[in-house]
């Protein structure tokens, strides 16, 4: 059997998927793509389900906030994973900060779960359909998302330090 | 014999006249049973603070405990997450009184370089402390001195302390009873 090559993979994704799969990269090797945000689950499911491509693990599930981007500042990355070939390759879907909707991959990766609570808790992408979408780690009254860049990194709250000893007065 | 610094008081033959409170402060001071909270590389100082170099144990408080009901120092050592903070304020709550907070490092009295969104920004925003330790983190020195003045504290505290108005109004600034 021929041993998969990131060309057979981008291959089998142009036949099925065509012009929608834009951006095709290959940093160190790692055969990298972007899709439409509605097409996020079709193209995961081809790509498990297909007999020979069968990127059947999530590596990870994360967020990148490009606040340049316009109408398209959120981008959510794949990482998959096949097990039997050993071979990975990440694609990612982006999505406006104003309406951050993207469909859930829990359906079809259980480890997307905690993954995506990360995401939403850190970004705030809102995952369509997820079971149980609510902060993972930081508090549950935090109203804001701390990863986007319009929110300061340093606390709001603290009253006790001299900005200019931090450098910032 | 010695068995440490004797109160104010007159001494007599054969016999020795002093305040209660003295009396129960040398009791209390030399017999601390100090609970540790340690999150972080200042718990592991106190380790070395424990352990048979700097022994603690010398000034008495060589019985650790590690339930919050039976201790009376409570050793806050460690950068204290946001999400950590209602879980310090339980075990606090949870000793009896009276009870005793030392803060130990940077972190733990002022968030340190942990200048950030999930980092409480020190612990005396959700518990009254009593006595600092700087550092990042601190040398077993330091919280050893940290220990002498929280004795030294308990040492001079009045009977009456924590009846009092004053300790009352501090606890309600915390939210506390």
């Amino acid at each position: 059997m021929m041993e998969l090559s990131n060309e057979t993979i981008r291959q089998k994704l142009t036949d099925k998927f065509g012009e929608f799969l834009t951006d095709w990269q290959e940093p160190y090797g790692l055969l990298t793509f972007t899709a439409p945000k509605d097409l996020n689950l079709k193209v995961m499911q081809f790509l498990f389900d297909d007999t020979e491509l069968r990127f059947q693990f999530l590596t990870d599930l994360c967020a990148v906030h490009y606040p340049e981007r316009t109408d398209e500042e959120l981008a959510v990355v794949y990482h998959l994973h096949n097990l039997a070939d050993n071979i990975r390759i990440r694609f990612k879907v982006f999505t406006p900060s104003e309406r951050p909707d993207v469909y859930t991959a829990t359906k079809l990766y259980e480890c997307a779960n905690w993954m995506e609570r990360e995401t939403y808790d850190f970004y705030g992408v809102n995952f369509v359909g997820h079971p149980n979408l609510r902060r993972i780690q930081n508090v549950e009254e935090m109203d804001y998302f701390p990863m986007r860049k319009e929110f300061p990194l340093e606390d709001q709250t603290r009253r006790d330090k001299d900005d200019e000893m931090f450098g910032r007065g | 014999m010695e068995v440490g610094e004797l109160p104010e008081g007159h001494v007599g033959d054969g016999f020795f006249t002093t305040k209660l409170s003295g009396l129960v402060g040398m009791a209390r001071k030399n017999s601390i049973w100090p609970l540790p909270f340690a999150t972080s590389c200042c718990g592991i100082e106190f380790m070395a603070t424990m352990g048979a170099h700097y022994d603690l144990g010398r000034f008495g408080a060589e019985r650790i405990g590690f339930s919050p009901r039976q201790c009376d120092l409570l050793m806050v050592m460690g950068t204290i997450a946001k999400k950590m903070g209602p879980v310090l304020r339980q075990v606090y709550l949870q000793m009896a009184e009276p009870r005793w907070v030392l803060s130990v490092g940077a972190c733990a009295c002022s968030g340190g370089i942990f200048d950030s969104y999930s980092v409480l920004q020190g612990i005396d925003q959700i518990i009254p402390v009593d006595v600092y330790v700087p550092g990042c983190p601190p040398r077993p020195e330091a919280i050893l001195d940290g220990v002498l003045k929280i004795q030294e504290l308990i040492g001079q505290e009045s009977l009456r302390r924590r009846n009092g108005e004053k300790y009352k109004e501090l606890m309600e600034s915390y939210g506390i009873q």
